[in-house]
């Protein structure tokens, strides 16, 4: 990842965006900490947060007009919340125990003309900052008209009070100044820069232009004016409705331009988020119960404490997050996709030797497209992902343990013992291709064939065979090689037919075929079955309860009828749907796609785990690895092939339960050897020696292996090997015997002991540590 | 780790000679490590019992995938 494609997709992850609280302040307020520390009764610590942006906090918290309050997301449930009245309570809690830290002293002298709100706010920002301050007041005071609010709402001495920080900072002040073009000509000689209250001038004339509101003119962005060093800010009550918090930041602005004057930095740059601001943050609020406003039982004094905790206590914490909240993926690694771009972004930038703590975050995402569909901004997880497998073999760090599994199984599928191509028994031609999918002839052999069958009665002009991997782990690993090289043998296989239509059973392959393969024109398996007749056989299978819920795959997620196409299936073979609550265009992935179950088997446990609680209902899929990873983890649930084509009439195949890695191949094998039966050929695979040892083994080490992906053909040529030349051991307690073989990069164990004319298996375990050698 | 139990339990069914405690030397994706592990040198026969390989092998595994 570039550091441009970082910023590029950092920017379209929202969740560290600006509440709309802090957006609509002009200051920035960051009122949802505010309101966190409040609602953890943390009152200190909830007035550092004002006080931390905010000017004289103890006048602005009394008097701000909040403009927060109109943009807060709790406005239509309950009422905004009173961030205004709060920060009330929270100064004066604080009333006298105020503490200014200035930065150390600079050496720079600044001019503060007049001392309005605007005044008092660029004094108190470059005094905090360490510049000399003096403030020329033609007024007899320091606040102009701050003196003209009510008592109530300002009392005097708490102005007083407030003000006189100023002259702790150490402020020079002069009251009482008859200010004229001589007098201010004088300031502009002496200090580097001055800045004008507008507010404060009552018509006094100082030789500056004048804007159609008669106040001077400035540069809204930076407050300068015409005169080169002389700023101007304040005065928005003459333009219309007085906003204290407008015009702190009319104040606040020149102050900020001083500063870069001083630092000899440009003004204006990056200064156009400053100022309120519509909010890029996404809050989801749908599922908020409205809580009403809380009132000050005493108006007058305002809230009490307990008031205070229960009004903080309706602040939502606005955050986005939705994808983190679908997806155990992202919940699991504790942050989000802004966090997750940063982490790739750094993973592949660590020097040797250092750990790369996201490899098996990277390799974990399923790809499902769940976070795009639901992100505002169309956030994917898996396209970032991908890109960042492509780089980590790239960059040759990539485990070989994250991917080695699947694509074993792919090289399987794509290898003599499966891969198949052939016209329809008795025809020379294909108008159609069916390509049923390995995982589903895996799954359901006896099914897929029967399917094969019925098509090619209904159709006409030949109906083609194409076993064989579409690719999809390849795809997903990362390994563009091995990719091509799948999608490559399709394209031959289909062009020398002469580009019949392709029958897809799998949505995995659909897709692959439509994004990698879009010359080729495909067709779902389940829509030639709606279109052409649902089977004679269908149906014929007892289900223990009538109603089903359909397990949309995350490869169906944009395909809308052919998700419909199911349930009209299901309806005609007499099933109730009762719809999960993620499905359609938002179903999660079973934990096959993207390779998660391999290179984090643990999550791809608990995402099917999870997603099994989503009902009490039977499942209903029409992804093979759906199936088989819910009923690895003992949920009820049938393929819909199992219904359309049952192989054992009135079985009940969602109590078909787990089928192990092995059994698939072996369902595959049987797919291939059944259609060339048919078409008078024999399988040309020579079968190995090692192939024909009998193995037996008891339910539970035949799951334990599996879990393990221990193949039984592993087994086989570990005791092969060992019976063969004799190197094993033997446990002197039972006589059992323990072999191991490292054909490539996994060491294989197994325990055993002969029985009648074979072997019965106690135990396998595996490690990718290799075995070097014993020091002699 | 001591893993003597393991080698008083089993013997070499090749040679019938029992097992000893041996520096056994293993690698995997840039890292080498060394355990005493059961072993009959005479056959170079290793005895890596299942409580290494799921308990402090795996760790080890894990973490250098992760580096």
């Amino acid at each position: 990842m570039e550091k441009n494609e970082l910023i590029a997709w950092e920017n379209k992850c929202i969740q560290e965006e600006s509440p709309e609280c802090t957006s609509a302040c002009p200051l920035h307020v960051d009122a949802r900490l505010f309101l966190k520390e409040l609602q953890r009764g943390d009152w200190d610590a909830a007035y550092k947060v004002l006080s931390k942006t905010m000017p004289l906090p103890g006048i602005l918290g009394r008097i701000c007009d909040h403009p927060c309050e109109e943009k807060c997301k709790r406005g239509p449930i309950g009422g905004p919340i009173a961030i205004g009245t709060l920060e009330k309570f929270c100064v004066e809690k604080f009333a006298g125990k105020k503490r200014v830290q200035p930065l150390p002293r600079k050496n720079h002298r600044i001019a503060i003309v007049g001392a309005g709100l605007a005044g008092v706010t660029a004094a108190w920002d470059l005094l905090k900052k360490g510049f000399i301050v003096s403030v020329f007041e033609p007024g007899d005071r320091l606040g102009g008209y701050l003196w003209d609010l009510p008592e109530q709402l300002l009392p005097r001495d708490v102005l007083t009070e407030e003000l006189s920080i100023l002259e702790i900072l150490k402020a020079d002040i002069h009251l009482g100044i008859r200010l004229d073009t001589t007098l201010f000509d004088q300031i502009c000689g002496e200090y580097e820069a001055v800045i004008v209250d507008r507010d404060s001038l009552q018509g006094i004339d100082l030789s500056l232009p004048l804007d159609s509101d008669g106040l001077i003119a400035i540069d809204p962005a930076t407050g300068t004016t015409v005169r080169d060093g002389v700023l101007a800010g304040g005065g928005t009550r003459f333009r219309g409705s007085f906003s204290p918090v407008m015009e702190t930041l009319e104040g606040r602005k020149p102050a900020l331009s001083v500063e870069r004057m001083m630092q000899k930095v440009g003004l204006g740059f990056g200064r156009e988020n400053e100022g309120p601001q519509p909010s890029r943050l996404y809050t989801n609020v749908e599922e908020i119960a409205s809580v009403p406003r809380v009132f000050p039982a005493d108006s007058a004094r305002g809230y009490t404490e307990e008031e205070t905790l229960r009004e903080a206590g309706r602040c939502i914490q606005c955050e986005c997050k939705e994808c983190v909240k679908k997806c155990l993926f992202l919940e699991r690694y504790k942050g989000y996709p802004k966090k997750y771009a940063r982490e790739i972004f750094n993973n592949e930038r660590i020097l040797l030797g250092a750990a790369h703590q996201y490899n098996v975050f990277t390799n974990s995402c399923s790809t499902c497209g769940l976070c795009e569909t639901i992100c505002p901004n169309d956030f994917s997880m898996a396209d970032m992902c991908l890109e960042a497998r492509r780089e980590l073999l790239n960059l040759k760090i990539m485990p070989p343990s994250f991917h080695e599994f699947a694509l074993d199984d792919m090289a399987f599928s794509n290898g003599e013992s499966f891969a198949l191509f052939r016209h329809e028994p008795g025809k020379s031609e294909s108008a159609w291709l069916y390509f049923p999918s390995c995982q589903l002839c895996g799954s359901a052999p006896g099914e897929v064939l029967s399917s094969y069958r019925h098509i090619r009665e209904r159709l006409s002009g030949g109906v083609g065979i194409m076993l064989g991997c579409c690719g999809a782990p390849a795809f997903w690993a990362g390994r563009d090689d091995l990719f091509r090289e799948a999608l490559d043998g399709i394209r031959t296989s289909w062009e020398e037919v002469g580009k019949p239509r392709v029958i897809i059973a799998c949505s995995t392959c659909r897709n692959i075929f439509q994004e990698h393969l879009p010359e080729i024109e495909t067709v779902s398996l389940w829509n030639i079955i709606l279109e052409s007749g649902i089977p004679a056989s269908a149906g014929k299978q007892c289900s223990a309860t009538p109603t089903v819920s359909v397990v949309d795959p995350c490869a169906s997620r944009h395909d809308p009828v052919g998700q419909k196409n199911i349930r009209r299936i299901l309806q005609s073979l007499g099933m109730e749907i009762d719809e999960l609550p993620l499905s359609g265009e938002t179903p999660e992935c079973c934990g096959y796609g993207g390779l998660m179950y391999n290179a984090n088997p643990t999550l791809a446990r608990d995402v099917v785990e999870r997603r099994t609680t989503a009902s009490d209902n039977d499942y209903l899929a029409y992804c093979a690895m759906c199936r088989d990873n819910f009923a690895f983890a003992g949920k009820r649930i049938s393929h819909i092939i199992e219904h359309l084509f049952p192989t054992v009439e009135g079985a009940d195949p969602a109590a078909r339960g787990w089928i192990s890695w092995s059994e698939r191949r072996a369902g595959r094998v049987r797919v291939k050897e059944t259609i060339l039966r048919e078409l008078g050929e024999k399988m040309d695979a020579q079968s190995e020696e090692y192939e024909k040892l009998n193995l037996t083994m008891s339910p539970e080490v035949r799951k334990r292996i599996d879990e393990r992906r221990i193949l039984e053909e592993d087994i086989r040529k570990v005791i092969y090997r060992a019976e063969s030349t004799g190197k094993k051991m033997r446990s002197k307690e039972s006589g059992n015997y323990l072999a191991y073989l490292q054909p490539a990069n996994v060491t294989y164990w197994v325990e055993y002991v002969p029985e009648g004319d074979g072997f019965s298996v106690l135990n396998a375990y595996c490690h990718r540590m290799k075995i070097v050698g014993i020091k002699k | 780790m001591n893993f003597s139990q393991e080698a008083t339990a089993w013997i070499c069914a090749s040679c019938g000679g029992s097992l000893e405690l041996t520096k056994v030397f293993f690698s995997y994706m840039k890292g080498n490590f060394e355990v005493d592990l059961p072993a009959c040198p005479a056959c170079d026969l290793v005895l890596v019992p299942e409580s290494l390989v799921s308990g402090r092998m795996a760790e080890a595994e894990r973490i250098l995938e992760d580096k």
